[in-house]
Protein backbone atom coordinates (compact mmCIF):
# COMPACT_ATOMS: atom_id res chain seq x y z
CA UNK A 1 0.00 0.00 0.00
CA UNK A 2 1.07 3.58 -0.61
CA UNK A 3 -0.01 6.78 1.08
CA UNK A 4 -0.89 9.24 -1.64
CA UNK A 5 -1.65 12.92 -0.99
CA UNK A 6 -3.15 15.02 -3.73
CA UNK A 7 -5.00 18.27 -4.14
CA UNK A 8 -7.99 17.30 -6.23
CA UNK A 9 -10.07 20.22 -7.54
CA UNK A 10 -8.80 22.36 -4.69
CA UNK A 11 -9.53 19.76 -1.99
CA UNK A 12 -6.62 18.11 -0.16
CA UNK A 13 -6.96 14.34 0.10
CA UNK A 14 -4.79 11.57 1.49
CA UNK A 15 -5.53 7.90 0.78
CA UNK A 16 -3.85 4.59 1.39
CA UNK A 17 -4.10 2.77 -1.91
CA UNK A 18 -2.55 -0.34 -3.50
CA UNK A 19 0.69 0.52 -5.36
CA UNK A 20 -0.77 -0.50 -8.71
CA UNK A 21 -3.75 1.89 -8.52
CA UNK A 22 -4.22 3.79 -11.77
CA UNK A 23 -5.08 7.48 -11.38
CA UNK A 24 -8.37 7.13 -13.30
CA UNK A 25 -9.39 4.34 -10.88
CA UNK A 26 -8.52 6.47 -7.85
CA UNK A 27 -10.58 9.36 -9.23
CA UNK A 28 -13.61 7.30 -10.23
CA UNK A 29 -13.82 4.42 -7.79
CA UNK A 30 -12.28 5.88 -4.65
CA UNK A 31 -13.04 9.61 -4.90
CA UNK A 32 -16.33 9.09 -6.81
CA UNK A 33 -15.35 11.68 -9.42
CA UNK A 34 -16.97 9.79 -12.30
CA UNK A 35 -16.80 12.70 -14.75
CA UNK A 36 -13.39 11.39 -15.82
CA UNK A 37 -14.27 8.58 -18.21
CA UNK A 38 -12.42 5.39 -19.10
CA UNK A 39 -12.84 4.52 -22.76
CA UNK A 40 -10.07 2.48 -24.33
CA UNK A 41 -7.98 2.27 -21.14
CA UNK A 42 -4.79 2.20 -23.26
CA UNK A 43 -4.22 5.94 -23.84
CA UNK A 44 -5.70 6.10 -27.32
CA UNK A 45 -9.11 7.72 -26.81
CA UNK A 46 -8.50 10.58 -24.37
CA UNK A 47 -11.79 10.28 -22.44
CA UNK A 48 -9.71 10.14 -19.23
CA UNK A 49 -7.73 13.39 -19.73
CA UNK A 50 -7.20 15.39 -16.53
CA UNK A 51 -4.71 18.11 -15.58
CA UNK A 52 -1.73 17.43 -13.33
CA UNK A 53 -0.25 20.72 -12.13
CA UNK A 54 -2.02 22.41 -15.03
CA UNK A 55 -0.86 20.07 -17.81
CA UNK A 56 -3.11 17.58 -19.58
CA UNK A 57 -2.28 13.89 -19.24
CA UNK A 58 -4.16 10.64 -19.67
CA UNK A 59 -5.19 9.42 -16.23
CA UNK A 60 -5.64 5.83 -17.45
CA UNK A 61 -1.90 5.66 -18.18
CA UNK A 62 -0.68 7.25 -14.96
CA UNK A 63 -0.14 5.58 -11.62
CA UNK A 64 -1.72 7.44 -8.72
CA UNK A 65 1.55 6.99 -6.81
CA UNK A 66 3.47 8.69 -9.64
CA UNK A 67 1.64 11.98 -9.14
CA UNK A 68 1.81 12.02 -5.35
CA UNK A 69 1.95 15.63 -4.13
CA UNK A 70 0.44 17.08 -7.32
CA UNK A 71 -2.57 19.24 -8.03
CA UNK A 72 -5.18 17.34 -10.04
CA UNK A 73 -8.00 19.06 -11.90
CA UNK A 74 -10.85 17.01 -13.33
CA UNK A 75 -13.93 18.07 -15.25
CA UNK A 76 -15.73 18.46 -11.90
CA UNK A 77 -13.23 21.13 -10.88
CA UNK A 78 -13.91 23.54 -13.76
CA UNK A 79 -17.20 25.20 -12.80
CA UNK A 80 -16.87 28.02 -10.30
CA UNK A 81 -19.76 29.03 -8.02
CA UNK A 82 -22.24 27.09 -10.11
CA UNK A 83 -21.09 28.77 -13.33
CA UNK A 84 -19.67 26.63 -16.09
CA UNK A 85 -16.14 27.15 -17.40
CA UNK A 86 -16.10 29.08 -20.73
CA UNK A 87 -14.97 25.87 -22.49
CA UNK A 88 -17.96 23.96 -21.09
CA UNK A 89 -20.28 26.83 -22.11
CA UNK A 90 -18.81 26.81 -25.60
CA UNK A 91 -19.31 23.03 -26.03
CA UNK A 92 -22.95 23.51 -25.00
CA UNK A 93 -23.52 26.54 -27.22
CA UNK A 94 -21.86 25.09 -30.32
CA UNK A 95 -23.29 21.56 -29.89
CA UNK A 96 -19.79 20.13 -29.51
CA UNK A 97 -21.13 16.82 -28.25
CA UNK A 98 -23.76 14.19 -28.85
CA UNK A 99 -23.48 11.22 -26.49
CA UNK A 100 -21.04 13.13 -24.28
CA UNK A 101 -18.75 10.23 -23.44
CA UNK A 102 -15.61 11.85 -24.87
CA UNK A 103 -16.57 15.36 -23.74
CA UNK A 104 -14.79 15.55 -20.35
CA UNK A 105 -11.49 14.57 -22.00
CA UNK A 106 -12.10 16.90 -24.95
CA UNK A 107 -12.80 19.84 -22.62
CA UNK A 108 -9.74 19.17 -20.43
CA UNK A 109 -7.49 18.75 -23.46
CA UNK A 110 -8.88 21.87 -25.18
CA UNK A 111 -8.28 24.00 -22.08
CA UNK A 112 -4.64 22.91 -22.09
CA UNK A 113 -4.43 23.95 -25.77
CA UNK A 114 -5.64 27.46 -24.95
CA UNK A 115 -3.09 27.67 -22.13
CA UNK A 116 -0.41 27.02 -24.76
CA UNK A 117 -1.94 29.00 -27.61
CA UNK A 118 -4.53 31.73 -27.19
CA UNK A 119 -6.10 31.79 -30.65
CA UNK A 120 -5.42 28.48 -32.35
CA UNK A 121 -6.31 27.88 -36.00
CA UNK A 122 -8.64 25.03 -37.08
CA UNK A 123 -5.59 22.98 -38.01
CA UNK A 124 -3.92 23.60 -34.66
CA UNK A 125 -7.09 22.60 -32.83
CA UNK A 126 -7.45 19.38 -34.85
CA UNK A 127 -3.77 18.66 -34.38
CA UNK A 128 -3.97 19.15 -30.63
CA UNK A 129 -7.06 16.95 -30.29
CA UNK A 130 -5.16 14.06 -31.92
CA UNK A 131 -5.38 12.11 -28.68
CA UNK A 132 -9.12 12.60 -28.16
CA UNK A 133 -11.48 10.39 -30.11
CA UNK A 134 -15.15 11.28 -30.71
CA UNK A 135 -17.36 8.80 -32.55
CA UNK A 136 -20.47 11.00 -32.79
CA UNK A 137 -19.83 14.52 -33.94
CA UNK A 138 -17.36 14.30 -36.80
CA UNK A 139 -15.33 16.88 -34.79
CA UNK A 140 -16.72 19.89 -36.70
CA UNK A 141 -18.65 21.34 -33.78
CA UNK A 142 -15.90 20.46 -31.33
CA UNK A 143 -13.50 22.63 -33.33
CA UNK A 144 -16.17 25.35 -33.46
CA UNK A 145 -16.60 25.08 -29.66
CA UNK A 146 -12.86 25.45 -29.00
CA UNK A 147 -12.78 28.54 -31.26
CA UNK A 148 -15.79 29.98 -29.47
CA UNK A 149 -14.11 29.40 -26.10
CA UNK A 150 -10.88 30.97 -27.39
CA UNK A 151 -12.80 34.15 -28.21
CA UNK A 152 -14.19 34.25 -24.65
CA UNK A 153 -11.16 33.28 -22.59
CA UNK B 1 -3.35 -5.07 -13.92
CA UNK B 2 -1.33 -7.36 -11.66
CA UNK B 3 -0.03 -6.12 -8.34
CA UNK B 4 3.47 -4.69 -7.96
CA UNK B 5 5.49 -2.62 -5.54
CA UNK B 6 6.07 0.98 -6.57
CA UNK B 7 9.36 2.64 -5.59
CA UNK B 8 10.23 6.29 -6.16
CA UNK B 9 14.01 6.54 -6.05
CA UNK B 10 16.20 9.59 -5.48
CA UNK B 11 19.40 8.46 -7.13
CA UNK B 12 20.90 5.89 -9.50
CA UNK B 13 22.43 3.93 -6.62
CA UNK B 14 19.04 3.34 -5.04
CA UNK B 15 17.54 2.40 -8.42
CA UNK B 16 20.28 -0.16 -9.07
CA UNK B 17 19.93 -1.62 -5.60
CA UNK B 18 16.22 -2.29 -6.15
CA UNK B 19 16.70 -3.68 -9.64
CA UNK B 20 16.14 -7.43 -10.09
CA UNK B 21 15.08 -9.83 -12.87
CA UNK B 22 11.48 -9.07 -11.82
CA UNK B 23 11.70 -5.30 -11.94
CA UNK B 24 11.52 -2.57 -14.52
CA UNK B 25 12.30 1.13 -14.57
CA UNK B 26 9.48 3.61 -15.04
CA UNK B 27 9.99 6.96 -16.72
CA UNK B 28 7.00 8.35 -18.65
CA UNK B 29 5.29 4.97 -18.62
CA UNK B 30 3.71 5.54 -22.02
CA UNK B 31 4.55 1.98 -23.08
CA UNK B 32 5.24 0.33 -19.73
CA UNK B 33 1.82 1.00 -18.19
CA UNK B 34 -0.31 -0.12 -21.19
CA UNK B 35 1.96 -3.19 -21.54
CA UNK B 36 1.32 -4.13 -17.92
CA UNK B 37 -2.42 -3.68 -18.39
CA UNK B 38 -2.37 -5.94 -21.44
CA UNK B 39 -0.37 -8.56 -19.55
CA UNK B 40 2.62 -8.18 -21.89
CA UNK B 41 4.81 -7.16 -18.98
CA UNK B 42 4.53 -8.37 -15.39
CA UNK B 43 6.84 -7.03 -12.71
CA UNK B 44 7.25 -7.38 -8.97
CA UNK B 45 8.87 -3.98 -8.61
CA UNK B 46 8.34 -0.76 -10.56
CA UNK B 47 11.24 1.63 -10.01
CA UNK B 48 10.26 5.20 -10.86
CA UNK B 49 13.37 7.11 -11.96
CA UNK B 50 11.64 10.46 -12.61
CA UNK B 51 12.75 11.72 -9.21
CA UNK B 52 16.45 11.45 -10.10
CA UNK B 53 17.21 15.11 -10.81
CA UNK B 54 20.40 14.67 -12.81
CA UNK B 55 18.57 12.59 -15.45
CA UNK B 56 16.61 15.55 -16.76
CA UNK B 57 17.74 18.58 -18.73
CA UNK B 58 19.02 19.96 -22.02
CA UNK B 59 22.47 21.42 -22.62
CA UNK B 60 24.51 22.48 -25.62
CA UNK B 61 28.28 22.48 -25.37
CA UNK B 62 30.31 22.99 -28.52
CA UNK B 63 29.03 20.63 -31.19
CA UNK B 64 27.14 18.41 -28.76
CA UNK B 65 23.50 18.63 -27.70
CA UNK B 66 23.03 16.61 -24.53
CA UNK B 67 19.56 15.60 -23.39
CA UNK B 68 18.86 13.89 -20.08
CA UNK B 69 16.99 10.57 -20.22
CA UNK B 70 13.85 11.66 -18.37
CA UNK B 71 13.44 14.86 -20.39
CA UNK B 72 9.90 14.87 -21.73
CA UNK B 73 8.96 15.15 -25.41
CA UNK B 74 7.23 18.48 -24.74
CA UNK B 75 10.42 19.86 -23.20
CA UNK B 76 12.49 18.84 -26.24
CA UNK B 77 9.83 20.23 -28.61
CA UNK B 78 9.73 23.61 -26.84
CA UNK B 79 13.42 23.94 -25.96
CA UNK B 80 15.14 27.04 -27.37
CA UNK B 81 18.48 25.20 -27.28
CA UNK B 82 17.14 22.27 -29.31
CA UNK B 83 15.31 24.53 -31.77
CA UNK B 84 18.50 26.49 -32.33
CA UNK B 85 20.99 23.63 -32.50
CA UNK B 86 18.96 20.81 -34.14
CA UNK B 87 15.53 22.16 -35.18
CA UNK B 88 14.60 18.84 -36.80
CA UNK B 89 14.88 17.13 -33.41
CA UNK B 90 12.46 19.61 -31.81
CA UNK B 91 10.08 19.02 -34.74
CA UNK B 92 10.38 15.25 -34.29
CA UNK B 93 9.45 15.56 -30.60
CA UNK B 94 6.50 17.78 -31.51
CA UNK B 95 5.21 15.03 -33.81
CA UNK B 96 5.21 12.18 -31.29
CA UNK B 97 1.80 10.77 -30.34
CA UNK B 98 -0.48 13.43 -28.92
CA UNK B 99 -0.08 16.33 -26.43
CA UNK B 100 -0.78 14.10 -23.42
CA UNK B 101 1.84 11.57 -24.50
CA UNK B 102 4.30 14.43 -25.04
CA UNK B 103 3.53 15.80 -21.57
CA UNK B 104 4.61 12.52 -19.98
CA UNK B 105 6.71 10.44 -22.39
CA UNK B 106 10.51 10.71 -22.19
CA UNK B 107 13.36 10.49 -24.66
CA UNK B 108 15.20 7.84 -22.62
CA UNK B 109 12.08 5.74 -22.32
CA UNK B 110 11.52 5.82 -26.06
CA UNK B 111 15.11 4.81 -26.77
CA UNK B 112 15.23 2.08 -24.11
CA UNK B 113 12.00 0.60 -25.44
CA UNK B 114 13.26 0.63 -29.06
CA UNK B 115 9.83 0.23 -30.60
CA UNK B 116 10.36 -0.46 -34.32
CA UNK B 117 8.03 2.45 -35.17
CA UNK B 118 9.39 4.95 -32.62
CA UNK B 119 10.74 8.30 -33.84
CA UNK B 120 13.69 8.96 -31.52
CA UNK B 121 15.84 5.93 -32.47
CA UNK B 122 16.14 7.33 -36.01
CA UNK B 123 17.36 10.64 -34.59
CA UNK B 124 20.02 8.80 -32.58
CA UNK B 125 21.35 6.96 -35.63
CA UNK B 126 21.19 9.99 -37.95
CA UNK B 127 22.72 12.40 -35.46
CA UNK B 128 25.69 10.16 -34.46
CA UNK B 129 24.35 9.98 -30.91
CA UNK B 130 26.02 8.25 -28.00
CA UNK B 131 23.96 6.83 -25.18
CA UNK B 132 25.46 7.37 -21.71
CA UNK B 133 24.43 4.80 -19.13
CA UNK B 134 24.62 4.16 -15.39
CA UNK B 135 27.27 1.48 -16.04
CA UNK B 136 29.61 4.27 -17.19
CA UNK B 137 29.24 3.12 -20.75
CA UNK B 138 29.06 5.44 -23.74
CA UNK B 139 27.34 3.39 -26.43
CA UNK B 140 27.27 4.39 -30.12
CA UNK B 141 23.74 4.36 -31.53
CA UNK B 142 24.78 1.94 -34.25
CA UNK B 143 25.64 -0.59 -31.54
CA UNK B 144 22.78 0.33 -29.22
CA UNK B 145 19.69 -0.63 -31.23
CA UNK B 146 20.01 -4.39 -31.56
CA UNK B 147 16.65 -5.62 -32.87
CA UNK B 148 12.92 -5.69 -32.22
CA UNK B 149 12.47 -4.01 -28.79
CA UNK B 150 16.07 -5.00 -28.08
CA UNK B 151 18.96 -2.75 -27.07
CA UNK B 152 22.50 -3.09 -25.77
CA UNK B 153 21.30 -2.21 -22.25
CA UNK B 154 22.05 -4.81 -19.61
CA UNK B 155 19.57 -5.68 -16.87
CA UNK B 156 19.59 -2.90 -14.30
CA UNK B 157 21.45 -0.48 -16.59
CA UNK B 158 19.82 2.94 -16.90
CA UNK B 159 20.16 5.46 -19.72
CA UNK B 160 21.40 8.72 -18.18
CA UNK B 161 21.66 10.97 -21.21
CA UNK B 162 21.91 11.09 -24.97
CA UNK B 163 24.54 13.16 -26.77
CA UNK B 164 23.70 14.26 -30.31
CA UNK B 165 26.30 15.65 -32.70
CA UNK B 166 24.96 18.93 -34.10
CA UNK B 167 24.79 18.57 -37.92
CA UNK B 168 25.21 21.17 -40.66
CA UNK B 169 21.60 20.53 -41.58
CA UNK B 170 19.03 17.84 -40.98
CA UNK B 171 15.39 16.91 -41.38
CA UNK B 172 13.00 14.17 -40.33
CA UNK B 173 9.97 13.18 -42.35
CA UNK B 174 7.51 10.43 -41.56
CA UNK B 175 4.36 8.84 -42.83
CA UNK B 176 2.44 8.85 -39.55
CA UNK B 177 -0.14 6.23 -38.76
CA UNK B 178 -3.36 8.25 -39.12
CA UNK B 179 -4.67 7.16 -35.70
CA UNK B 180 -1.60 7.12 -33.45
CA UNK B 181 1.07 9.04 -35.35
CA UNK B 182 3.74 6.38 -34.98
CA UNK B 183 6.01 6.15 -38.01
CA UNK B 184 4.75 3.69 -40.64
CA UNK B 185 7.95 4.85 -42.30
CA UNK B 186 10.18 7.63 -41.00
CA UNK B 187 13.42 8.91 -42.52
CA UNK B 188 15.94 11.12 -40.74
CA UNK B 189 18.57 12.78 -42.93
CA UNK B 190 21.51 14.67 -41.44
CA UNK B 191 24.45 16.23 -43.21
CA UNK B 192 27.90 16.56 -41.68
CA UNK B 193 31.22 17.70 -43.11
CA UNK B 194 32.27 14.07 -43.12
CA UNK B 195 29.17 12.80 -44.94
CA UNK B 196 25.43 12.27 -44.72
CA UNK B 197 23.46 9.82 -42.57
CA UNK B 198 20.07 8.42 -43.51
CA UNK B 199 18.31 6.61 -40.68
CA UNK B 200 15.09 4.73 -41.30
CA UNK B 201 12.47 3.79 -38.71
CA UNK B 202 9.14 2.00 -39.02
CA UNK B 203 10.16 0.09 -42.12
CA UNK B 204 11.90 -2.92 -40.57
CA UNK B 205 11.89 -4.67 -37.20
CA UNK B 206 14.55 -2.24 -36.00
CA UNK B 207 15.78 1.22 -36.92
CA UNK B 208 18.77 1.16 -39.31
CA UNK B 209 21.21 3.35 -41.19
CA UNK B 210 20.55 2.97 -44.92
CA UNK B 211 24.10 2.72 -46.22
CA UNK B 212 23.13 3.08 -49.92
CA UNK B 213 21.12 6.25 -49.36
CA UNK B 214 23.80 7.63 -47.03
CA UNK B 215 26.49 7.00 -49.65
CA UNK B 216 24.45 8.52 -52.50
CA UNK B 217 23.68 11.66 -50.47
CA UNK B 218 27.26 11.94 -49.19
CA UNK B 219 28.39 12.12 -52.81
CA UNK B 220 25.61 14.40 -53.98
CA UNK B 221 23.26 16.00 -51.45
CA UNK B 222 20.17 16.35 -53.64
CA UNK B 223 16.86 14.55 -53.92
CA UNK B 224 17.73 13.46 -57.48
CA UNK B 225 20.59 11.39 -56.04
CA UNK B 226 17.96 9.25 -54.29
CA UNK B 227 16.28 8.31 -57.61
CA UNK B 228 19.20 6.11 -58.57
CA UNK B 229 19.22 4.14 -55.30
CA UNK B 230 17.39 0.83 -55.27
CA UNK B 231 15.65 -0.05 -52.00
CA UNK B 232 14.92 -3.74 -51.59
CA UNK B 233 11.70 -4.80 -49.88
CA UNK B 234 13.52 -7.73 -48.30
CA UNK B 235 13.25 -7.50 -44.51
CA UNK B 236 10.62 -4.76 -44.69
CA UNK B 237 7.65 -5.10 -42.33
CA UNK B 238 4.34 -5.94 -43.94
CA UNK B 239 1.04 -5.39 -42.15
CA UNK B 240 -2.52 -4.13 -42.56
CA UNK B 241 -1.22 -0.57 -42.96
CA UNK B 242 1.50 -1.06 -45.55
CA UNK B 243 3.10 -3.91 -47.50
CA UNK B 244 6.85 -4.45 -47.64
CA UNK B 245 7.01 -3.16 -51.22
CA UNK B 246 5.04 -0.08 -50.25
CA UNK B 247 7.32 0.61 -47.28
CA UNK B 248 10.40 0.19 -49.49
CA UNK B 249 9.02 2.81 -51.84
CA UNK B 250 8.08 5.12 -48.96
CA UNK B 251 11.68 5.07 -47.71
CA UNK B 252 12.70 6.81 -50.95
CA UNK B 253 9.69 9.14 -50.98
CA UNK B 254 10.35 10.31 -47.41
CA UNK B 255 14.13 10.47 -47.87
CA UNK B 256 13.49 12.87 -50.75
CA UNK B 257 11.08 14.94 -48.70
CA UNK B 258 13.64 15.17 -45.91
CA UNK B 259 16.45 16.24 -48.26
CA UNK B 260 14.21 18.84 -49.89
CA UNK B 261 13.19 20.21 -46.48
CA UNK B 262 16.81 20.45 -45.26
Amino acid sequence: MKKVSLEVNGRKITKDIPDHTILSVLLRDILNLTGTHIGCDTSQCGACVVHIDGKSIKSCTTLAAEVNGSKVTTIEGLAKNGKMHPMQEAFKKMHGLQCGFCTPGMVMSAIDLLQNKKNPSDTEIRDWLEGNICRCTGYQNIVAAVKEAASKM
Amino acid sequence: MKKFNYHLVKDIKEAKKLSSPNSTFLAGGMTTIPSMKLGLGTYKDIIDIKGIKKLSGIKVSGKILKIGATTKHVEVANSKEVKKSIPSLAALAEGIGDPQVRNKGTIGGSIANNDPAADYPSACIALNASINTSNNRKIDSENFFRGLFETALKKGEIIESIEFEIPLKSNYQKFPNPASRYAIVGVYVSKYKSGTNVAVTGAKSCVYNDKDLSKALSNNFSSSAIDKVKISSSGMSSDIHASGNYRANMVKVFAKKAVEAC
